[in-house]
Parts: structure tokens; C-alpha cells; sequence
């Protein structure tokens, strides 16, 4: 044990804990006022829904002894038994409930991302179901398949520091999914659907931004060098992707925006995850922009593709996190602690990063689907019509966020 | 008596609020509203989605004078809210049956 490492650990978890509020006030800004509670209550209710999941079976699926074939982790830690205050398979130096507690606030978030695509238009009965099936059976498995002991993309030498084929690509392709199936929402294309609360969007951007440094640097598992190292290229890569999104949009469209610049904060420290403790700061500068880039390239892209990602989790999570799998790949560097990538000699990595990705791709697009359409058939993924005009505040919740008389 | 109906740009409100004070107008009520006439809308870009956004935020203020002094506040707030540029707003003149205080109960002009 060490109680330097533990100590931060602590910090790290509370910090990941607090990008959970801090999406829900991302995403509540970008909806119109009459979705504002509904789309803050999605991301708020994970917090307790996950909580409970993970202490009954989600750890063991994902953390426990591999069951063989490195695709699911054993019944050893059911009921999160025999883990607490030791020393577990994860770490010396940190208690076996303190990594639990970490793991736990990236399977809260991870779902949450995903409410992005279906915003303002699915039912919250539907919603709860989808995220207790899609968290058990799509992010538990891929998150033993990189995380767990024995797990297959592990055994592979798949570098994730942070979570981005876990999180990111998992999320953004679950997201896809949800957009195509749910299909668009009512008026979309005719009327307006602006952003109803901006500033309280750059707040999010803000909280998700400071929350960030747990996730990343928290991930080293200690207070050390790689952690350092962590927080340093994941300020850089957040801060790059801000200046070239707008500067991409500036270009193209004309004005430099704020959402442009929370949007490509977001999009650097999606990329940046996957290779927070294995590369140095020019290497961050290079991924934070072309992620700025790319993925505002990805948002313009999808009017023209049609499909109704409400909140953009595909262009920048799914895009953002695919990217940031590949520039592991290419930019991994043996002295930053991981092993080299392709820039550094060793193509062999960016193989192994791709394959990773694809993985990830095919499972989480594959299952998602499936769970849709059980869903669908067991109550019905859309509010009706009438309920979609009134708003998920009235009615799925019987509130309204905001009263001027 | 007569209602003063003034639509006009936001940033105007303080002069013409000086304007009417100056030559002995008491009180108004304002209200924030929305139109579009010979002046265009505007472009909004959110995560490179453009919007045209048709009605433009305008104030409308609006006093209940005695008929003689009508033409003199119509005057006033058409001097203080020109800017010479599209958009500057519109003032409508209607006729007012009758005018009550709630405190008191007074009718007419006395209760304006």
C-alpha cells in the first residue's frame, strides 16, 4: 500500500464521479428548454442504475478472473466478494474496493455519452432497460476484453490507457445505432433546433474538461510519473482541439464559436484518452488537432448523411475515440512508459490498434442493434407523437425546468 | 386619451426613456418581443448546422397619454430611436376608451 496512490486515487475517482453532472449539463444546454430535465435526468439516473449493477455483477464481469478465451470475466468478485480494503489483482500499492470504485465511475459514464443520440425523443422506460442491457451486455465484455486479467485485446498488447476503444468508439457506435434505429426526431430538417441554453454547454465542457484529469491521469493507477505525464498531454490535446475546431470552422463556415470551442476540447480529450500514458506533448498536440479537425469534419458530415444524431456523440466520440485508438498506434512511444508505435519503428502496434477498433466496432454495433429491437418490442423506444411535441419534461417527468411567472 | 404602441431596437430604451422624462412622461410599460418587417433576420451556425432566424429580438414600449400631447411623444420617441438604418421599429397610435387606477379607482385622464 501507499498512501500517496491512494490518496490521489480517492481525488480520481470523485473527479470522474463529477464528468458524469458535468455531461448532463453539457448535453441539457443543447437541447431545446422543453427536453432540458429529461435529457439531465439520463445521465443523472446512470449514477445510481450502474451503481447498483456494478456491485452485484458488472466488476466481476468485467474485473474477474477470465472465464476463458479472454471474453468475460469470471463469478469470483459476485457481490463484490472478497474485494475491499487488500491489495487486489489490479494494484500493490491501492485497496482492491478503491480500483472498483474508479472502474465504477468510467461504466457510469460510458452509457450516459450514449443518450447524446436518442436526446428528445425516447421513452424513459425504454431508456432504463437499453442501458441496463447495453451496460451489462456490451461494455462489461469490452471492458474486460482490454481491462480485465485475461482479457483478449489485453493479451494482444492493445494499448488503452484510458478507455477510449472501452468508452469512446464503444459509446459513439452504440450511438450510431441508436440515431439509425430510433430514427429522426419529429421536425427535424424543417424546424428549428437550436441549442437552448449555450453557456450552460461551455459549463459542462468545463467540469467535463477538470473531470478529465482524473479519468486520464487517474488511470495510471498511481501518483507518479506516467500520471503526470497523463494530465500534462491531456491539457494540451483538449486545449489544441478547441483552437482547431474553430479554427476549422472559422475557415469554412465563416464565425469562430464557443460551442465550436467546447465541442473541440471534448473531441481532443477523446483522443487523447486512449494514449494519455504513452505519449509525450508534441505527440498530444498532433492528436488533440487533427481531432479538432476531424470531428467537426464528422458533425458537418452528418447533415449531409441524414442520420439524427441529436447531440453529435458519433462525430465526436465515435470518430474522436477512433482516431485516438489509431494515433496510439502511430505515436506510442517506449519512453513515455507503453511500447513504440508506427512512428517509433514498430508498425506491428498500429495493427494491433486496429484491430482493437474494429473489434470494438463490430461488437458494440451488433449488440446495440439487438438490444434495440428487444427493447422496441417490450415497450417501445419513442414517446408518441404528442408527448414528442410537448417534451420529455412534461411528459415523461411531470416537471418543467424552467418557470418565468 | 391615446396608447403610444413603440416597436423598437433593444439598445434605444435608455434614450428614449430619458426623451419621454424630459418632456414630463411619468411612466411606461415594456415588454420584450419578437418581428421581422424590411429588416432580414439573422444566420445562426451551431456545430456547423446553419439557422436563419427570422424574428429579431425588439422592445415595444408602450405609454398612454392625453390626446394633445400625443403628437409630441411620437415625435420624441421617433427622434430618440432613429438610427437612420433599417429596422429601426414602428410607432402605432390607438385611441383608449378609458383608463382606471386600481389604488384610488379614478377614471380618465386623472388615473394616467
Amino acid at each position: 500500500m501507499n498512501s500517496g496512490d491512494i490518496a490521489w486515487m480517492l481525488c480520481a475517482s470523485a473527479m470522474v464521479l463529477f464528468m458524469t453532472p458535468g455531461l448532463a449539463i453539457f448535453y441539457g444546454g443543447l437541447v431545446r428548454s422543453k427536453n432540458v430535465l429529461g435529457t439531465m435526468m439520463h445521465s443523472f439516473i446512470i449514477m445510481g442504475v450502474v451503481s447498483i449493477m456494478w456491485v452485484l455483477y458488472g466488476y466481476t464481469m468485467a474485473f474477474g478472473p477470465d472465464m476463458g478465451g479472454g471474453l468475460l470475466g469470471g463469478a469470483k468478485y459476485l457481490g463484490l466478494a472478497g474485494v475491499g480494503a487488500d491489495i487486489g489483482p489490479y494494484s500493490d500499492t491501492i485497496p482492491h474496493i478503491l480500483f472498483c470504485a474508479f472502474q465504477l465511475m468510467f461504466a457510469v459514464i460510458t452509457p450516459a455519452l450514449i443518450t447524446g443520440a436518442f436526446a428528445e425523443r425516447m421513452k424513459f422506460s425504454a431508456f432504463l432497460i437499453f442501458t441496463i442491457l447495453w451496460t451489462t451486455l456490451v461494455y462489461f465484455p469490452v471492458c474486460h476484453w482490454v481491462w480485465g486479467e485475461g482479457g483478449w485485446l489485453r493479451e494482444l498488447g492493445a494499448l488503452d490507457f484510458a478507455g477510449g476503444t472501452v468508452i469512446h468508439i464503444n459509446s459513439g457506435i452504440a450511438a450510431l445505432v441508436c440515431a439509425l434505429f430510433l430514427g429522426k426526431r419529429k421536425g427535424y430538417g424543417t424546424e428549428q433546433m437550436h441549442p437552448h441554453n449555450l453557456p450552460l454547454t461551455i459549463l459542462g465542457a468545463g467540469i467535463l474538461w477538470f473531470g478529465w484529469f482524473g479519468f486520464n491521469a487517474g488511470s495510471a493507477l498511481a501518483a507518479n510519473g506516467t500520471a503526470s505525464m497523463a494530465l500534462f498531454v491531456t491539457q494540451v490535446a483538449a486545449g489544441t482541439g478547441a483552437v482547431f475546431w474553430v479554427i476549422a470552422e472559422w475557415i469554412y463556415q465563416g464565425k469562430p464559436t464557443t460551442l465550436g470551442a467546447a465541442s473541440g476540447a471534448v473531441a481532443g480529450l477523446v483522443a487523447i484518452t486512449p494514449a494519455a500514458g504513452f505519449v509525450g506533448p508534441v505527440a498530444s498536440i498532433m492528436i488533440g488537432g487533427v481531432a479538432g479537425v476531424l470531428c467537426y469534419g464528422a458533425v458537418v458530415m452528418k447533415s449531409r448523411l441524414g442520420y439524427d444524431d441529436a447531440l453529435d456523440v458519433v462525430g465526436i466520440h465515435g470518430v474522436g475515440g477512433l482516431w485516438g485508438a489509431l494515433a496510439t498506434g502511430l505515436f506510442a512511444c517506449e519512453a513515455f512508459g507503453g511500447v513504440n508505435g508506427l512512428f517509433y519503428g514498430n508498425p506491428k502496434q498500429f495493427a494491433i490498434q486496429a484491430i482493437g477498433a474494429v473489434a470494438a466496432i463490430a461488437y458494440s454495433l451488433i449488440l446495440t442493434a439487438i438490444i434495440l429491437k428487444v427493447v422496441d418490442g417490450v415497450v417501445g423506444l419513442r414517446i408518441d407523437e404528442e408527448d414528442e411535441h410537448q417534451g420529455l419534461d412534461l411528459s415523461q417527468h411531470s416537471e418543467v425546468g424552467y418557470r418565468i411567472v | 386619451m391615446k396608447k403610444i404602441e413603440a416597436i423598437i431596437k433593444p439598445f434605444k430604451v435608455d434614450d428614449i426613456k430619458e426623451a419621454l422624462n424630459e418632456i414630463g412622461i411619468k411612466g411606461m410599460t415594456l415588454t420584450e418581443v419578437k418581428g421581422y418587417g424590411r429588416q432580414k433576420g439573422h444566420k445562426e451556425i451551431y456545430r456547423g448546422a446553419e439557422y436563419v432566424v427570422d424574428f429579431i429580438p425588439k422592445v415595444r414600449i408602450e405609454v398612454v397619454v392625453e390626446d394633445q400631447q400625443a403628437d409630441q411623444v411620437v415625435n420624441t420617441i421617433r427622434e430618440a430611436a432613429n438610427t437612420g438604418k433599417i429596422g429601426d421599429g414602428k410607432i402605432f397610435v390607438i385611441p383608449v376608451e378609458d383608463v382606471v387606477r386600481v389604488r384610488t379607482g379614478e377614471r380618465g385622464p386623472e388615473a394616467v
